[in-house]
């Protein structure tokens, strides 16, 4: 089957937009989660809409899966390629296609990066919204599969709020356009964070907002992740919506100060870097209240201009990174309470890592509950790469518990399908394949990702109707 | 009790002349409780074959086509709990029969809000706004209801019982059902709870008003949309396309009254005033009442066909792109339909209600066909709301 494709996609396609040679292959066996990897069957570069449709519309005639691949910044496996299947990757659609300041909207490929966007418009002063860390290098396709979020989201949202229209390859191959505009079921929104399973983006309109007229940035250190867990909650309480509100534990500010040399106040607990924007009187009086809540800080720098400004993100931002510097090896994690569980499940956190001897670094978006636990092991350590597993499967247990996510912006991919019936019920995941179903009732869409048991379309029981042409085809089997 | 009540143990009378929906009778109208009574009325009727419409406070259960059957009308009144309210987490879980207005005035007792804006809010209910899905005012800053909702359940056609996203903002697990279920018009399943992200009220509030000609709208608009007073509304309101447009910025929270003095020097003309104007957000008239959604740049177009009219009002968003049109008077069926062909060259045009049998009410949909095949995967035997919304699904 395998070959009979990688024929047709040839006649499609031109030579270098075809990988089939073992060693570039393996390039792309894996995202950024590196620990899953998978040789793809055979690359594809597609330079266009219609060509990622017909790459799509081989693949469904030859019943072969297909993965979509941007940067492969993804840290759940999202983009996991499958050895019997097509991995396309949209790195060659990086046409800003068109920028529109009277409308705030700009039409991107999927292929351009986050950062770009903001780049294109930041001199008119408009910037594009989400901002994850990783948005020099992720692709803007990548950000609406994973619908995307970044340390702003907790006043701008998400790609989702952020997204106008895409146009999309169905898992049939059809170009169809998905228009917040446009009557209808809200199949865009629908589509911003389906990983990938309902089909590939291929034109994307974005929302340009209008820059803040004032930023103010603060970095306060405190004693202890305690102090400054309640400070999280005086701001809140206080009725500011900050624009960020990011914590890092100790460790974490250790790990980053070697790696970047931040320069955070020595001896911190916990650093919180809160960043006010808005019109500036707003900003101005909001600052006021923020200084009277943080009296408990043991220091407050406030960032004088851009430099200043980005010297306190450095650190957050190389965060991930930077714990390659205190340990050889890591998880990243990422789940969500609900704010007010912060202290109790940071509390657990550390009784978790004690009991197992395992080291967890906490850097999180502290303002909407969303933790990045880092959990540090010694691969050369042997056991100790199962009880990091351990720890880190058990802050998602935690998350659950509590009321919140296994994941707040990384996404389920591969890497949490498994605890998918943790969050949701048998009943919750079967009507979530009826959306799955309706776009690709084959399965051919990124299969194995986000959902635990890659079922069939078939029927929910009791409602049977007609034959799966699959299993009428004798290619599979009705579970 | 009915027979169709002691099957599924809810309570079910036989329905009245005032409970039809668009003119189609229903022969009963079941009042749930509880979201297992939701499920068991649904499988009650699934057995039977029975046709359901959901309805909240029935604000708006003309707009939309007629089903095209209805034997059981969903009556959520008594699904009237808001069971939790996590003040601290800034988030708040309601039954769908929750009313907009008891629901604003629970969380304005913690100095909360829902930022969505309806017309009719003492009767909309929490499942009605989410299923009809209107933006207000302010979704210019805030986005309409399916950016703010955070988690929802639903009942399927067949009983089933479903949950997504969850009490947390920030949450990619899964599909995101509520999206989907946001502006479904009932026709995918019944909206029974849903969870909302919140702001806090705003300390002050103000609006900078004026009164424009038409030539001036446009570029007035243009300004405060891309002002740094971060405005959370900017309103028209045109009842009279002979007379002038009257225009009001809203500004919320922290230093208003400057901020709002600014947007006035940007319109340059009229007033700031910390009262509301009296027909902001409100639908007055909606026998007919038509959607206009375009990209901000398309205003003057928008207005301009609007004049050529002549029988429509006007009042909706100068800057997100989205007015609703009232009709002034008696609008014969093809003076309406000629209206929507003007419209539609300005932006997207979408009949909310009308009395005619005949319009195109919603106009190509590319989507169209996905839309189908989502239909009939979540209602197999088209038994919710049949018939009532976009390409008749």
């Amino acid at each position: 089957m395998m070959n009979k494709l990688v024929a047709a996609l040839r006649a499609l396609l031109p030579d270098d937009s075809v990988i089939t040679d073992p060693v570039r292959l393996r390039t792309y066996e894996c995202d950024g989660l590196t620990y899953h990897r998978a040789t793809p069957g055979v690359v594809v570069l597609p330079g266009t809409a219609e060509q990622v449709a017909q790459v799509v519309r081989l693949c469904a005639e030859h019943g072969v899966p297909f993965v979509a691949r941007g940067s492969g910044t993804g840290l759940s496996g999202g983009a996991l390629p499958r050895e019997d299947g097509v991995l396309i990757v949209t790195s060659r659609m990086r046409a800003i296609l068109e920028i529109d300041l009277a409308d705030r909207r700009a039409v991107v490929e999927p292929g351009v990066t986050n950062l770009a966007i903001t780049e294109a418009v930041r001199e008119r002063g408009y910037y594009y919204a989400p901002d994850p860390s990783s948005q020099q290098v992720c692709s803007i396709g990548g950000n609406v599969a994973e619908n995307s979020g970044g340390a702003h989201c907790l006043k701008y949202g998400f790609t989702v709020n952020h997204v106008e229209a895409c146009e999309i390859v169905t898992p049939d191959g059809d170009l169809v356009t998905l228009d917040r505009m446009d009557p209808g079921y809200d199949l865009l929104g629908a589509f911003i964070g389906s990983e990938g399973t309902l089909g590939i983006a291929t034109k994307i309109t974005v929302r340009l907002s209008r820059a803040p007229e004032a930023v103010t940035t603060v970095l306060a250190a405190f004693e202890s992740i305690e102090q400054g867990g309640l400070a999280v909650s005086a701001i809140i309480g206080a009725g500011i919506v900050p624009a960020a509100i990011e914590m890092m534990d100790a460790l974490a500010i250790e790990a980053a100060e070697a790696a970047v040399a931040c320069s955070y106040p020595e001896g911190a607990g916990a650093v919180l870097i809160v960043e006010l924007d808005g019109p500036a009187a707003a900003v101005e009086r909001q600052f006021d209240r923020l200084r009277e809540i943080c009296a408990d800080a043991f220091e407050l720098r406030v960032a004088a201009g851009e430099a200043e400004r980005a010297a306190i993100w450095k650190g957050r931002k190389s965060a991930f990174a930077a714990v390659g510097r205190i340990s050889p090896s890591y998880i990243v994690q990422d789940g969500v309470v609900p704010r007010t569980s912060l202290p109790a499940v940071l509390a657990a956190i550390d009784r978790l890592s004690a009991e197992h001897d395992i080291r967890v670094a906490n850097v999180f978006h502290a303002g909407d509950g969303n933790l990045h636990p880092l959990v540090l092991f010694d691969d050369g350590e042997p056991g100790a790469g199962e009880r990091a597993e351990v720890v880190s499967g058990a802050i998602l247990d935690l998350c659950v518990e509590h009321g919140g996510s296994i994941t707040g912006e990384h996404g389920v991919g591969v890497d949490k399908s498994r605890y998918m019936p943790k969050m949701f019920s048998a009943d919750d995941l079967d009507t979530m394949q009826l959306v799955r179903c309706a776009f690709d009732p084959r399965g051919l869409a990124n299969p194995g990702k986000v959902f635990p048991t890659p079922r069939l379309c078939g029927e929910v029981p009791g409602v049977r109707k007609g034959v799966h042409p699959l299993v009428e085809s004798g290619e599979a089997e009705q579970f | 009790m009915s027979s169709l009540g002691s099957a599924c143990g809810v309570t079910v009378r036989d329905a009245g002349e005032d409970d039809a929906v668009g003119g189609v009778p229903p022969r009963w109208v079941a009042l749930p409780e509880t979201v297992e009574e939701i499920a068991a009325v649904l499988r009650a009727c699934a057995e039977r074959d029975l046709a359901v419409v959901p309805a909240g406070g029935g604000t708006k259960l003309h707009w939309g086509l007629p089903p095209e059957r209805c034997d059981v009308l969903l009556d959520l009144c008594c699904m009237n709990e808001v069971p939790e309210h996590a003040a601290g987490d800034l988030v708040v879980r309601a039954q769908a029969g929750v009313t907009m207005g008891t629901l604003a005035a629970t969380l304005a007792a913690k100095g909360q809000e829902l930022a969505l804006d309806v017309p009719f809010a003492d009767d909309s209910t929490v499942g009605g706004t989410l299923a009809a899905g209107l933006p207000g005012p302010r979704s210019f800053r805030y986005g309409t209801a399916r950016d703010l909702l955070i988690g929802i359940t639903v009942v399927l056609a067949d009983g089933t019982v479903a949950h997504s996203g969850g009490k947390v903002v920030k949450n990619v697990a899964g599909y995101d059902l509520g999206k989907l279920f946001t502006g479904s018009y009932g026709t995918l399943g019944v909206i029974a709870e849903a969870t909302f992200r919140l702001h806090p009220l705003p300390a002050e509030r103000r609006w900078a008003v004026a009164e424009l000609r038409r030539a001036d709208v446009a570029p007035v608009a243009a300004r405060l949309a891309a002002a740094q007073a971060e405005p959370s509304a900017v309103e028209v309101d045109w009842p009279d396309p002979a007379g002038p447009l009257r225009l009001a910025a809203l500004v919320e929270g922290t230093a208003a009254g400057p901020r709002a003095e600014a947007l006035r020097e940007l319109i340059g003309a009229g007033s700031v005033t910390g009262e509301r104007p009296s027909w902001w957000g409100l639908i007055e008239r909606d026998d007919v009442l038509v959607e206009v959604r375009f990209p901000p740049s398309a205003l003057e177009a928008v207005l301009d066909a609007v004049a050529a009219t002549g029988g429509l009002a006007l009042r909706g968003s100068a800057v997100s792109g989205r007015v609703l049109l009232e009709a002034r008077r008696e609008l014969a069926e093809d003076e309406l339909t000629a209206a929507l062909t003007r419209l539609r060259a300005a932006g997207r045009v979408n009949v909310l209600a009308a009395p005619h049998a005949g319009l195109d009410r919603w106009g190509q949909v590319s989507a169209l066909p996905l839309m189908r095949r989502v239909k009939e995967r979540f209602d197999p035997g088209r038994r919710m709301s049949p018939g009532r919304f976009v390409g008749g699904i």
